[in-house]
């Protein structure tokens, strides 16, 4: 995967990932057109785009859109289903969630990103483990504990 | 915008409300990000978003520098800092901050530092520098945590020049009793491996354990680095296919943990990573491939819910099983799969149904003709993706007999497509379909012009290129290519009458071109007129001076006569102060050219193109300083390969004395164009093995590939690979009328669309059949551009010269001289005869072969059975018998001879053609059955058949030119080979008429292996060894050698003996002298040699292309051995 954008209705950025080295005007100038393109498209229409010498794979929940680039041999069925199951992660942490929690937790939704896609590979495909890894870093965020009580935390929750 | 903020209003009460829900994890709204965030959604207008930002921003910055911030509110700054520049405001001041923070935070502050670190910055980023110490450090803690953090940031972004550093401890953690932490050990490796694989290479043996890890997680991510690896080189791991296997096996049968199913399917993910590795390491691999056959079954076989998860493991399985060596029954399956999605209701499977298409037509172009009114209905797809989709796989079955109906799409899709990628591609595809299958110089002119125009000045500078390249050096005839320049000209001169200023640059300087080096071609047109059009562009606003260069330089061409050189005149005097310099060059060089036409003749000669270049491309001038240097004492080349050959020959010692009149025999022989094959062994022993010449003598050892032949008298002899054969094609019957065409394809089609209606489908039918003819259901089969039975009209000189096999291009040879009607009427009433009197004989062998006493009247028949005997494998009539024995329609010369299976040529409601051929000593003959299926004679009846490779003439005298209802008539030729080809083809037309029907015509072509045509040679090793001297052409290589319990060499020179009919010479040792010759007295002689467990063959001939066709054939025979 190449990168990974969500953006809203209203075409304003919410997330993005990108797996390439791209210059921050290139970001800027793919995130324009893509977001245009993806929003101009109707609800019926194809998910897949081919977009310069990349595939488009985007999906609409609620008022955001998941767009991801891969490329042109990767497979866009089951791009489709790494969006899907990313907003099955998000849901399960935020309990339900929607846009706001986004917005508001944007930063949380990147440690969920970084936990399941590595370096724009599918890294950890198990619900559960993903949700572990990052409940545990945020047990630690929550009770301002002391470095050796966090070790023992650790020792608990691995064990 | 509105709706959003109503809805944050709304939101935010029970947002604040949350914090103790699960999911608790929610900032609380009061924080100063949520406040920014409230604070951005108040406002109206883009101006204000920027005041507010930049206000933001200030305050952050001073903050951040401030000494007395806290890491916890430095934690708090970056995310501020994040979202500003999500926003796409630049806040590079927090850069090193976040690396600061990630290297000071305590352990939970370190993980937005380390998120903010690579959220800002790549990896070529300067600043990453500083993070590497912090990496060190944290992947060395204690905390299982900080370790995680370290080789997340890690694995999306690290200083190339840095990996050293951290290697060892990444290697480390690989042996970490934790999955996590050895899953992103695993994955940093692989961050590692794609931006500097070499750092890595020592380590590929602990990839296999990752591989063997029991924790599925870390298995999974070492297959990321295998796909990598495989994809790079598939040879180096052929033997994990087995392993692989096991995992997909294991997991499709259910064997991992529940967690990692994804809806009820067990780890699609890795199914799908496995499915790769497999289709990669079974491409082209008949043996990897076989153990990788049942694992496929199976996980099509469990790929059935309905769910998109499922699909894309299907259609994964569909590719990599056309992908890797075909086996009927997957293909069977994987064909249904792609049905399946095409057909479906969704529109991302039919999406991806289209893409398996285009990906499978060229191997199964049945497939596509199955799916015709689907594909036509996706051509008139709302969403352009379809369409653009479908174009792609119109475009890969396109042939001479669909192409104005595909271009036509394609262009009508330019015009609508908006996007610069695609125009570029499309234009780029219609203009290769156009010069490979245009039907006509109009239709190819005025695709070109449109492709121009449509494409502008985006397109592939070499599509204009080529274009005028193929105008300049022309085809085949000379006639053709006056035509085709004239049409061009015409075509111009209108377009620039009409509107010269909305064409696009790349398209002026074409028609320039085209206009100063061919406008002399039309005789109505002045040079004058030509002129003062061409002025005109030079005056449009717009014209680039690059394109102002290129008219100027036609200009100089034109300028011919008063008027023109008065033009002249004034664009000299307008553009001689021109700022541009290459401008005022030209503009001075037309007014000096246009003064002088003597000077302008010599300068800018006309037709210059087709004037042949002399060039020595064999080097001679040479030849005088090679014989200096070799006499000196120098070396004589060697091509590298042979080189390399003698080092490893050199490994043993060698125990002769050094040359003993090296310098001489060699200067001698190198010079000489072909060498002599005992001097050749006395250099090559010397060079090695020379033990076993002292025993044999240099006379008698052939040790021919001693030194490589690589210049000839054409120059350089460039090794060639002998061609694969492509697949089998026969001739598609284009006189198929439409409707027939759509009526036999609309059985086939298993897609009838009952919506539509029935005029609408009549529509979409004609639309079909014009797009699927040639891909035809029974007979013809086109694969693109490979072997396409119709001509392709405009082939290259360069190429042209070499074959035109195209049955319409050229005129082919009458079959003689209209038949006396006293044959004809003799042979009727002998027939009719043999009818009345054999009325009962149900045997076909007894229908007596009529022509001994009758002169040379061939025509035989067979008696007409109750039943219909079909000739060819009629698939619409499977209850027939097919028992019809037409070798007893064989000539009586032929009778006692052997003869090679009677095969089908082509058929269609009214007759059946089938072709066998018999091997005689000094040819071949070839026998065409002609038999009547209709109820009613054929009449007027003409058989004409033609090969560009083979000299075909004809045995019976009196060509038949009448075949009764249910009967057989017979053309015996007699076949010699003109040009010796892999496979030589005979196109034929046989055109014919019913009673009371128009004329028609049927198309055939047959394809002989060139084997046919290969005779034992008997000769003695003295004349072996003259004869390979006089011969020019040679080709070398290795093949594989049959290796058995005995002589291996004589093993495989009996193999090849029995199946290609050479003449083993003589065998000593590991060589051996093999020789054969094409029909009729065309030699070929073959020297082989083992080495090193091949088996070195040389071939020589004085036929050009024998000995590579040969050499190919040779191979085959061994494979299939």
């Amino acid at each position: 995967m190449q990168f990974m954008l969500l953006f809203s209705r209203q075409g304003k950025l919410r997330l993005q990932k990108w797996y390439v080295p791209l210059s921050d005007k290139e970001k800027k100038k793919i995130t324009r057109e893509l977001v245009q393109t993806v929003l101009a498209r109707k609800p019926k229409m194809c998910s897949f785009l081919e977009w310069r010498d990349l595939k488009i794979v985007y999906k609409r929940y609620a008022s955001l859109y998941f767009c991801c680039a891969i490329e042109d041999q990767d497979n866009e069925l089951i791009t489709l289903e790494i969006i899907h199951r990313y907003v099955e992660l998000l849901d399960k942490y935020f309990g339900s969630v929607c846009e706001l929690d986004i917005i508001f937790n944007f930063e949380k939704a990147y440690f969920i990103l970084d936990e399941f896609l590595l370096g724009g590979e599918a890294q950890e495909t198990s619900k559960k483990n993903v949700l572990k890894a990052i409940e545990q870093a945020d047990l630690l965020q929550e009770s301002l504990v002391v470095f050796h009580s966090v070790c023992f935390f650790l020792i608990l929750i691995f064990s | 915008m509105s709706d959003v903020v109503e809805k944050t209003l709304t939101a935010l009460p029970s947002l604040l409300s949350l914090d103790s829900q699960p999911g608790s994890a929610k900032l609380s709204s009061t924080s100063k990000l949520g406040n920014l965030i409230r604070g951005i959604t108040e406002l109206t207008s883009k101006h204000e978003e920027e005041k507010l930002i930049q206000r933001e921003l200030t305050s952050i910055k001073d903050q951040v520098s401030s000494p007395n911030t806290s890491m916890r509110q430095m934690k708090e700054l970056m995310v501020r800092a994040i979202y500003c520049e999500m926003l796409g405001y630049e806040a590079s001041f927090s850069y090193i901050h976040a690396i600061k923070l990630a290297q000071q935070g305590s352990v939970l502050d370190k993980r937005v530092g380390y998120l903010a670190v690579s959220l800002f910055l790549n990896e070529s980023h300067e600043l990453l520098l500083l993070l590497v110490n912090t990496v060190l450090k944290d992947l060395q803690s204690t905390n299982l945590i900080e370790v995680c953090m370290a080789l997340t940031v890690v694995s999306q972004m690290f200083p190339k020049d840095m990996i050293p550093a951290i290697l060892p401890l990444v290697e480390d953690k690989l042996n970490h009793p934790k999955e996590i932490i050895r899953r992103k050990a695993v994955l940093a490796l692989y961050k590692f491996y794609l931006i500097a694989p070499n750092q890595v290479q020592h380590i590929h043996n602990k990839f296999r354990k990752a591989l063997c890890d029991k924790d599925p997680g870390v298995m999974t991510a070492s297959l990321h680095i295998y796909l990598q690896l495989i994809k790079e080189n598939s040879e180096g791991y052929k033997d994990l296919t087995a392993s692989f296997v096991t995992i997909l096996k294991q997991v499709v049968g259910g064997k991992l943990p529940m967690d990692f199913n994804y809806h009820s399917v067990p780890a699609p993910w890795l199914q799908i990573q496995l499915l790769r590795i497999l289709s990669l390491l079974g491409k082209n691999d008949q043996s990897t491939s076989e153990i990788m056959y049942e694992v496929l079954d199976e996980s099509l076989r469990r790929a059935e819910m309905n769910h998109n998860i499922t699909y894309a493991i299907l259609y994964e399985c569909v590719k990599c099983i056309y992908t890797i060596q075909p086996k009927s029954e997957l293909l069977e399956k994987a064909a249904k799969c792609i049905g399946n999605f095409v057909l479906s209701p969704k529109i991302n499977l039919k999406y991806l149904g289209l893409k398996a298409l285009t990906y499978v037509v060229q191997q199964d172009p049945k497939l596509a003709l199955q799916h015709q009114m689907t594909i036509i209905e996706c051509l008139d797809h709302p969403d352009l993706i379809i369409k653009r989709e479908t174009l792609e796989l119109l475009f890969r079955i396109t042939n001479g007999q669909n192409v104005t109906v595909i271009v036509e799409k394609m262009l009508d899709f330019l015009r609508i497509s908006k996007d610069d990628y695609t125009t570029i591609d499309l234009v780029g595809k219609v203009a290769e379909l156009a010069e490979k299958y245009a039907p006509d110089n109009e239709w190819f002119i005025e695709t070109m012009n449109t492709v121009f125009s449509l494409g502008g000045d985006m397109m592939q500078p070499d599509i204009p290129n080529s274009f005028l390249k193929l105008l300049s050096e022309g085809f085949d005839s000379d006639e053709e290519d006056r035509k085709l320049r004239l049409f061009a000209v015409d075509s111009y001169v209108s377009l620039l009458q009409s509107e010269p200023n909305k064409l696009p640059q790349r398209f002026l300087q074409v028609i320039s071109w085209v206009l100063g080096e061919y406008s002399h071609l039309s005789a109505e047109l002045e040079p004058a007129t030509v002129m003062t059009l061409l002025s005109k562009l030079l005056d449009l606003k717009h014209t680039s001076s690059e394109t102002k260069s290129w008219v100027l330089m036609a200009m100089t061409k034109l300028c011919e006569g008063g008027v023109a050189i008065s033009v002249a005149q004034d664009i000299y005097e307008t553009h001689s102060s021109s700022m541009d310099t290459v401008l005022r060059q030209r503009a001075q060089e037309l007014q000096h050219l246009s003064q002088d036409s003597e000077l302008r003749g010599r300068v800018l000669p006309r037709d210059a193109g087709l004037m042949p270049l002399e060039v020595d491309s064999s080097l001679s001038f040479l030849d005088g300083f090679v014989s200096e240097a070799l006499a000196a004492g120098a070396a004589p080349y060697k091509p590298p390969h042979q080189r390399q050959e003698e080092l490893a020959q050199a490994k043993a010692l060698s125990l002769e004395p050094y040359s003993l009149s090296l310098p001489i025999s060699m200067s001698s022989c190198s010079i000489a164009d072909r060498q002599s094959p005992t001097l050749m062994s006395m250099s090559s022993g010397l060079s090695g093995d020379s033990t076993d010449l002292s025993h044999k003598g240099g006379s008698t050892t052939l040790k021919l590939d001693g030194v490589k032949r690589v210049w000839g008298r054409e120059g350089y002899l460039a090794q060639r690979e002998p061609v694969e054969e492509t697949a089998q094609v026969e001739v598609p019957s284009p006189l198929r009328s439409p409707s027939q065409q759509a009526e036999a394809d609309s059985t086939q089609s298993q897609t009838p669309t009952p919506t539509v209606t029935p005029e609408l489908e009549q529509d979409k039918q004609q639309l079909a059949s014009s797009l699927f003819v040639g891909l035809g259901s029974q007979s013809s089969v086109c694969l693109m551009g490979k072997s396409d039975p119709t001509p392709q009209r405009f082939r290259r000189k360069a190429q042209g010269r070499a074959s035109s096999s195209g049955a319409s291009e050229k005129t082919p040879t009458s079959l003689g001289s209209t038949p006396s009607p006293v044959d004809n009427l003799l042979c009727n009433s002998l027939l009719d005869s043999n009818l009345v009197s054999e009325p009962t004989n149900q045997t076909p062998q007894a229908s007596q072969s009529l022509d001994t006493t009758n002169g040379n009247c061939h025509e035989e028949l067979t008696d007409v059975k109750e039943n219909n005997p079909s000739l060819i494998h009629n698939n619409e009539e499977p209850d027939k018998p097919k028992d019809l024995c037409l070798s007893s329609h064989l000539p009586t010369e032929l009778s006692g001879l052997s003869h090679s299976e009677i095969t089908p040529l082509c058929s269609n409601q009214s007759v059946n053609l089938s072709a066998c051929h018999v091997q005689k000593e000094d040819s071949l003959q070839l026998v065409i059955f002609i038999f009547n299926s209709s109820d009613s004679a054929l009449q007027q009846m003409q058989l004409q058949v033609d090969s560009g490779e083979l000299k075909l003439s004809l045995i019976t005298d009196s060509p038949v030119e009448e075949v009764r209802s249910h009967s057989v008539a017979v053309c015996h030729y007699s076949v010699t080979v003109k040009r010796p080809s892999v496979h030589v083809e005979v196109l034929g037309m046989l055109s014919y008429q019913l009673p009371g029907g128009t004329p028609q015509t049927i198309q055939f072509s047959h394809k002989l292996p060139l084997t046919t045509f290969i005779r034992p040679l008997t000769l003695s090793t003295e004349e072996y060894g003259s004869m390979w001297l006089a011969f020019s052409q040679d080709t070398k290589q290795n093949l594989t050698l049959i290796n058995d319990d005995q002589d291996p060499l004589t093993t495989t020179l009996n193999v090849l003996k029995k199946k290609l009919q050479l003449h083993v010479v003589e065998i000593i040792g590991v060589e051996g002298i093999v020789a054969c010759q094409l029909v009729q007295d065309q030699p070929c002689l073959m020297h082989c040699r083992v080495h090193a467990g091949t088996l070195a063959v040389w071939l020589r001939s004085p036929v050009p292309d024998l000995p590579d066709c040969l050499l190919y054939h040779c191979q085959r025979a061994l494979q299939e051995h």
